[in-house]
């Protein structure tokens, strides 16, 4: 027994379990970050309102999480007398394990041999499909029942209000989703996530037109692409994007002025906290299919592909502090000014967006 | 058993278990949850037929867009179980007799397709005749040339559909 | 490899499924699920045989499928909206009159 278990750790099962090891990193390193971006969720919002934040439990507070955690599931699990209990169940599993689903093809790092201990080299991603991209979109199109059977399950009217909220809000927003996703396809002539960073890696030989000759500064990342378009669809990406995961300043489905907590008002204990955790999931899922698809992955200059990962980590948490600074700084906007900036200026931007990229990909071929 | 055979058959239970639980429950809200649940099989056949961009597809296009619109249609209208309001009984092909023989002729079209497919010519394994069409490359090319009249036709229609539907639901109640 | 008959028998089941619930719900926004069960019971004979010729054909028709089910959807709920506001039900039985 023994040695079999040892046996799996040399040539060829290692492969196996290094793989297996990937697999779960990536699957504790999600629900943790849920735990990790309350925590700076708290300090970045006292820091930007001059306050202190948690800082009784542990040092400077950094056990603060733990303790909302053990909280959360020593609490009562409530239910409403008149909610729909199977669908009241579901509704948190749907939203949890959507956004978990959805990091699959999302790639993190090259490559790895693992300092040389296994023979073929592993790559840090879950699952390299050829459709990746999509998938990530078509995952994150099936967490809105999530949130819509909580809303309508709770048979409350703030739960039933903001669950219609979020259910339209999502839908227009993944227009504009799609179209910049579709201008990174165009980009880089393929849907998988592996080969998009590939793409990227580099410099640009030129800026806007190939007769202006540049020396190699600007890294050959997509934000950069045809300027200014890449930067266009990057912005486009990320505001539909922190409209798709529900943040501030587009966090209607939670408006807690309305509609006291909206969706997942009748909720508490552990299916709230599973909700509470979907929510900063897919904060973490968007931004590092934006590192991936705009900010070049692991690719940076001067930083050797090994130490890749690193570089990867940290733009994902340049870009999300990037959210968290949006939620304390602007304030929510109106319902209308939402559906407006989505369907008349985000969806329009993004169609003629396209369109240019489209035709200098084909006048340049880039 | 091979893997790919098992796999079509757990797909297909999915599939086949949530088309049941559509029909067979008067709850419009959990009809819809498990045809998402039926389509997300299907999406799973289609991986299986190495078709993997119309199995996103389908998620997108269906869970994504089309059922989620059913749903908002359900809550919008408050309407979650089918009511049994007087007109119900009235006519004649509702009372139980001519619905029992609506089943009746379901169970025979079942009959007589199953029939006609299992009379085909066995050919083997699918796939095992010709390599798999599945590049996305492929298939743009495909739509957007021996089908551009086809495609730029589809637009028209969404383009009536959407009219239709803001001029149909937007009217005011007289 | 799963036979083609397989998908073919699959696909003839939920056909039969989705014309049951036709014929059987009483509830218009049931009905259209339906047709959408038939529609993609068909989609999936497509793309069987697709891939048992080996091209891409099938994949596509099921694209035109899926968009005609996008606009069918689309109106069809927007005339379930229009008729739940004069009659206050989805009973298909409610809207026998031509003219009210």
């Amino acid at each position: 027994m023994l040695d079999f278990v040892f046996s799996l750790f040399r040539p060829p099962y290692n492969w196996w379990v290094a793989y297996a090891a990937i697999v779960g990193v990536i699957f504790m390193a999600l629900q943790i970050s849920a735990a990790v971006m309350v925590y700076f969720e708290r300090k970045v919002s006292a820091w930007m309102q001059q306050r202190y934040g948690p800082t009784l439990v542990g040092p400077s507070g950094t056990l603060q999480p733990i303790a909302d955690v053990v909280k959360l599931i020593f609490k009562e699990e409530l239910r409403p007398k008149a909610a729909d209990s199977l669908l009241f169940t579901l509704a948190p599993v749907i939203s949890v394990a959507t956004c978990l689903i959805a990091f699959a093809p999302v790639p993190f790092g090259g490559s790895t041999t693992f300092f040389g201990w296994l023979e073929e080299p592993v790559a840090l991603q879950i699952a390299d499909l050829d459709v990746g991209v999509l998938v990530v979109f078509a995952v994150a199109s099936v967490g809105v029942y999530g949130i819509v059977l909580a809303g309508w399950a709770s048979n409350s009217k703030y739960a039933l209000l903001g669950g219609l909220r979020s259910s339209a809000q999502m839908i227009s927003y993944e227009l504009a989703y799609g179209m910049a996703l579709a201008t990174v396809v165009l980009l880089a002539g393929s849907m998988s996530f592996r080969e998009i960073v590939d793409a990227q890696a580099g410099y640009f030989a030129y800026l806007v037109l190939p007769s202006i000759n540049i020396p190699d500064v600007i890294p050959r990342w997509n934000v950069f692409a045809m300027f200014p378009f890449g930067l266009i669809a990057f912005l486009l990406f990320f505001t539909a994007g922190v409209a798709e995961t529900n943040r501030a300043p587009f966090d209607f489905p939670e408006a807690e002025q309305e509609l006291v907590a909206g969706y997942h008002t009748e909720y508490s204990s552990m299916r709230f906290a599973m909700f509470f955790m979907a929510e900063y999931i897919n904060m973490v899922t968007v931004s590092a299919v934006a590192v991936n698809l705009f900010l070049g992955g692991w690719h940076f200059p001067f930083v050797p592909e090994g130490y890749g990962w690193i570089m990867f980590l940290v733009k994902l948490a340049a870009l999300l502090f990037f959210y968290l600074w949006l939620r304390w700084t602007l304030p929510r906007v109106r319902y209308d000014q939402l559906m407006t900036l989505g369907w008349k200026i985000l969806l329009p931007v993004a169609t003629i967006n396209l369109l240019a990229v489209a035709a200098g990909v084909i006048a340049f071929g880039l | 058993m091979a893997f790919d055979l098992i796999a079509f058959y757990v797909f297909a239970a999915i599939t086949v278990l949530g088309a049941l639980a559509v029909v067979g429950q008067r709850n419009p809200v959990y009809s819809v949850v498990a045809i998402v649940g039926s389509f997300c099989g299907l999406s799973g056949l289609y991986v299986l037929l190495e078709a993997p961009f119309v199995a996103v597809v389908q998620i997108i296009i269906y869970a994504g867009a089309i059922l989620v619109l059913f749903l908002f249609t359900v809550m919008l209208l408050n309407a979650t179980r089918e009511d049994g309001a007087e007109w119900d009984r009235s006519h004649p092909y509702y009372r139980p007799g001519p619905t029992r023989i609506g089943g009746v002729l379901a169970v025979v079209l079942l009959g007589q397709l199953l029939w006609a497919m299992t009379h085909i010519a066995d050919t083997g394994g699918i796939g095992e005749q010709q390599p798999a069409a599945s590049s996305v490359r492929l298939l743009g090319r495909v739509l957007f040339t021996d089908y551009m009249f086809a495609f730029e036709v589809t637009s028209i229609l969404i383009i009536a559909a959407m009219v239709g539907a803001v001029v149909l639901a937007g009217r005011k109640g007289n | 490899m799963v036979p083609i008959t397989h998908y073919l028998i699959l696909s003839g089941i939920l056909f039969a499924i989705g014309t049951a619930g036709v014929f059987l719900r009483r509830n218009v926004i049931t009905l259209l699920l339906s047709v959408e069960v038939m529609l993609n019971a068909v989609n999936l004979s497509f793309v069987a045989f697709g891939r048992q010729f080996g091209t891409v054909d099938g994949q596509i028709i099921t694209f035109f499928v899926m968009t005609v089910a996008a606009a069918e959807a689309a109106v069809g709920l927007a005339i379930v909206i229009a008729l739940f506001r004069h009659r206050e039900s989805l009973s298909p039985e409610a809207f026998t009159n031509l003219k009210w």
